[in-house]
């Protein structure tokens, strides 16, 4: 059986069209100024190279700051002159600083916008949410169809290890380039879509380079109020395409204010922890000798999840300094009809964003009434059980550390004879619900 | 290094317009460690560092006066207390936190850091955060106090014996040493949480008090006073410290104009801007923007920035500006409306572009796109900052 929710997918694009109109549509030339073979020869758009690191800790030298402009700060720059040419040039649908927000009071700090025009009024399209890895489908949309107007810049690593602007080069596919485009349906001010390796049209799915790639644009940036985000497949990515989202919001996510527990330490010191007190339930990585090590780390949980079907979340945050992994099951609750129709009506849907705690709400009612008692209340819907959690968490903790290198803190989840208990948890697509019988275990 | 000079005259002056000259030997006369910080000036720097502070961190005066203080923060300073830090001098309030600092040398420690704000007496606008930092010379268990602190593991109750001692040098590098050497480490390493005595916390606020009283004692003379709480409500078109914060890290030359108040006054002007145009920042607030009009204006130009924040559109005009030592400059200016978080439009922001310097920077980001990444920063700034206003924390 197939599980499959209805929803209007966000147009990210001026170019996005139906689904229907999208498959009548046949591929041959445009003369829309794409990123496909018909217009790509003659693309110019900005090229941004960034310098790889060698250690994630590499501060700027304090004491020679006030010599040079830093680097850090440019690509900030650069995303926000040119993000605001789009908004002066009209391509966004809305004007996003013109929609009501706040901080809702209390605890965590929730954030709200009332946004009534992000949501079409049309009609709703079928998702199929119990598959997280899906193949590539050119006839539907993808990002090699927006418009060149839509694309900022392109983005990769620099080959003389110093960050090198082009304020307009070709396009050489050969060097299979990384762009990064606006949202025109943006949540906040700067919203933008990273998109790996465009021309290849991988499907969205992380793979290690794109999530390096991913953790250097949060580095570079410089600014811990830019974040980026992913969603899987079965976590409310509407485009099998992958890409990244990012934008500005000058406040800290509830998710980034919550305690946490170290429960682990990879001998490339990479540290995770555990969520506390937190609606949803997830992993925090951070630390790592090198980013690649950190980026590596918390793209081998990803991969596993995949693998394993189970659909989940990314929020890269603090400057690349901590990321959070949050695996989900709302999509799935929601096809087997096991979400209250109260909750189903705000119409949120749960992707990365609404998880770290910023939610977009049509309903002036919604809005008016948005309080941390109700947000908590949608997220824990959103979350794994406990037990749940504990077998996805033994998963990934022997997708990375192969049963071996890893160093547990085994504080308060020892529980007595683990090695039998391991024996009897096979790796199982995630339709099959714990039922409560199943013990936690940890790895010893 | 031009800039660094005038920061350091930012720097100077920050104290000595409001106490008087013999503040610094008084504060030199208190043995604790703290710091003063100006959030006024970009980059939110340290203005002054006592001497007891100096040598615990093993730094001399040159090297930490202008810098930010995270300088003194590495690797095992948890981020989240960085955050509720930063937070909390966004709020222009208080704050208690252990935090992990490092000295010159890399060795890192944990201390009780307190910081509070100090306002002025007639405008209620925030002059100085102090900032005391209390060496923790005792591991203990639990939370106490400090809410959405990391939950003690048991582990740290096992081990409490190997840590209850001084925390000087050696035993800091010698845990260290063990740590990295023990790989199946049960040990309890410098992560973990650490919590002040509240004997240290009756210290630090004690500290506090102190400078405090040495603050006001020499502002009276000045005749402009300080105190430890806001006594009155910021006026009018006053920019909160927090967004002054963070437009002091926008470097380009930029204003920003109140369109609800009669006469359209500047509420705000950058560093760069005051650089541009020599005048001080005291000398342009407050005023409308055809301060910079001269002889060979267009009166027309006056009239046709009044048009676009009437029209509320974005808009670029070339007008011929006037510096305070009257030479005059051709300046491209970008207007544009700023809308804050109710999504009402609170400033217009005014970016000039002066045209003779029509120079790329190193990178190539042209001058068009810088004065719109301006715009950009300043907009994210002020809807942002705005939407913090009504929660409540602590």
């Amino acid at each position: 059986m197939m599980l499959r929710i209805k929803r209007v997918p966000t147009v990210v694009s001026n170019y996005q069209k139906d689904e229907t109109e999208e498959t009548a549509r046949r591929s041959g030339g445009c003369g829309k100024n794409c990123l496909r073979s018909c217009c790509i020869p003659e693309a110019k758009i900005p090229l941004y190279a960034f310098k790889k690191l060698t250690k994630i800790d590499a501060e700027n030298d304090v004491l020679a700051i006030e010599e040079k402009e830093p680097p850090v700060a440019f690509l900030d720059s650069l995303i926000l002159g040119e993000w605001e040419d789009r908004m002066q040039r009209g391509l966004f649908r809305y004007d996003v600083t013109a929609c009501e927000t706040k901080v809702i009071p209390g605890e965590y700090g929730f954030i709200a916008q009332l946004n009534e025009g992000r949501h079409l009024r049309k009609r709703p399209t079928e998702f199929r949410v119990d598959k997280v890895l899906q193949p590539f489908d050119g006839n539907k949309f993808n990002f090699t169809k927006v418009g060149q107007e839509e694309v900022l810049f392109q983005f990769e690593a620099s080959e003389d290890g110093e960050v090198q602007f082009y304020p307009s080069a070709q396009i050489d596919v050969e060097s299979a380039p990384s762009v990064v485009a606006i949202n025109v349906s943006p949540i906040e001010y700067g919203h933008v879509l990273l998109i790996p390796r465009i021309l290849e049209c991988l499907p969205q799915r992380i793979d290690h380079e794109s999530f390096l790639l991913a953790l250097y644009m949060a580095v570079e940036a410089g600014n811990p109020y830019f974040r980026l985000g992913y969603n899987s497949l079965g976590a409310f990515a509407t485009i099998n395409h992958l890409h990244f989202q990012a934008y500005y919001l000058a406040v800290p996510f509830p998710i980034e204010k919550a305690p946490t527990k170290k429960i682990a330490t990879l001998n490339d010191e990479v540290l995770i922890s555990e969520l506390l007190n937190y609606p949803v339930r997830g992993l925090v990585f951070k630390g790592g000798d090198t980013l690649q090590d950190l980026s590596d780390a918390v793209s081998d949980a990803c991969i596993c999840l995949q693998e394993n079907n189970i659909p989940y979340n990314v929020l890269i945050s603090d400057c690349g300094k901590r990321i959070f992994l949050l695996p989900q099951c709302y999509a799935e609750k929601q096809a087997l009809g096991e979400v209250s129709p109260e909750l189903l009506d705000t119409q949120v849907n749960p992707a990365v964003w609404e998880i770290s705690g910023h939610m977009v709400l049509k309903r002036r009612k919604d809005y008016d009434e948005a309080s941390d008692e109700n947000a908590w209340r949608l997220l824990a819907e959103v979350s794994l059980s406990d037990e749940r959690f504990c077998e996805v968490k033994e998963l990934i903790f022997e997708a990375i550390s192969n049963g071996e290198d890893i160093i547990e803190n085994t504080a308060d989840t020892m529980l007595k004879d683990p090695i039998e208990e391991k024996n009897t948890i096979p790796k199982r697509s995630h339709r099959t619900m714990v039922a409560g019988t199943q013990e936690c275990v940890v790895q010893q | 290094m031009s800039n660094m000079d005038s920061k350091l005259r930012l720097i100077q002056q920050s104290f000595n317009s409001r106490y008087s000259e013999w503040v610094r030997e008084a504060l030199d006369e208190l043995s604790d460690n703290f710091t003063i910080t100006d959030p006024s000036i970009s980059g939110h720097p340290l203005v002054f560092a006592s001497r007891s502070l100096l040598k615990m961190l093993s730094y001399s005066r040159e090297e930490v006066i202008g810098q930010n203080g995270n300088i003194f923060q590495g690797p095992k300073t948890n981020r989240r207390t960085v955050m509720e830090i930063r937070e909390a001098i966004r709020e222009e309030r208080g704050i208690q936190v252990n935090l992990v600092n490092y000295r010159k040398d890399g060795t890192p420690f944990w201390m009780l850091f307190h910081m509070s704000p100090v306002f002025g007496k007639e405008d209620g606008r925030v002059i100085h955060f102090v900032a005391v930092q209390v060496p923790i010379t005792r591991r203990q268990r639990g939370n106490g106090g400090v809410r959405l602190s990391e939950e003690a593991s048991g582990l740290n109750e096992i081990m409490f014996g190997s840590c209850r001692k001084e925390v000087d040098t050696n035993s800091v590098l010698e845990l260290g040493r063990v740590l990295s050497s023990d790989s199946s480490s049960n040990v309890l390493d410098i992560e973990e949480t650490c919590e002040a005595s509240d004997f240290e916390k009756r210290r630090a606020a004690n500290v506090f008090n102190s400078i405090l009283t040495v603050l006001t004692h020499y502002s009276e003379s000045t005749g402009r006073l300080v105190c430890g709480k806001r006594c009155s409500v910021p006026g009018v078109g006053y920019i909160s410290s927090s967004l002054n914060i963070s437009l002091g890290r926008i470097k380009q030359s930029f204003v920003l104009i109140d369109p609800h108040l009669p006469g359209l006054p500047i509420v705000y002007a950058s560093d760069a801007f005051l650089k541009l145009t020599g005048y001080d920042r005291h000398e342009i607030l407050g005023l409308n923007f055809a301060v910079l009009n001269g002889a060979d204006t267009n009166t027309s130009s006056e009239y046709q920035i009044q048009e676009i924040i009437q029209n509320e559109q974005a808009c670029t005009v070339r007008i011929v500006c006037y510096r305070k030592d009257k030479s005059s400059f051709w300046n491209s200016l970008h207007l544009s409306p700023v809308r804050n978080a109710s999504g009402k439009i609170a400033y217009f922001v005014g970016v000039q572009m002066e045209e003779e310097c029509k120079n790329m920077d190193r990178h190539g980001l042209s001058p068009e796109m810088r004065q719109l990444s301006t715009v950009g920063a300043v907009k994210v700034a002020v809807r942002s900052l705005s939407m913090a206003a009504g929660s409540s924390k602590s």
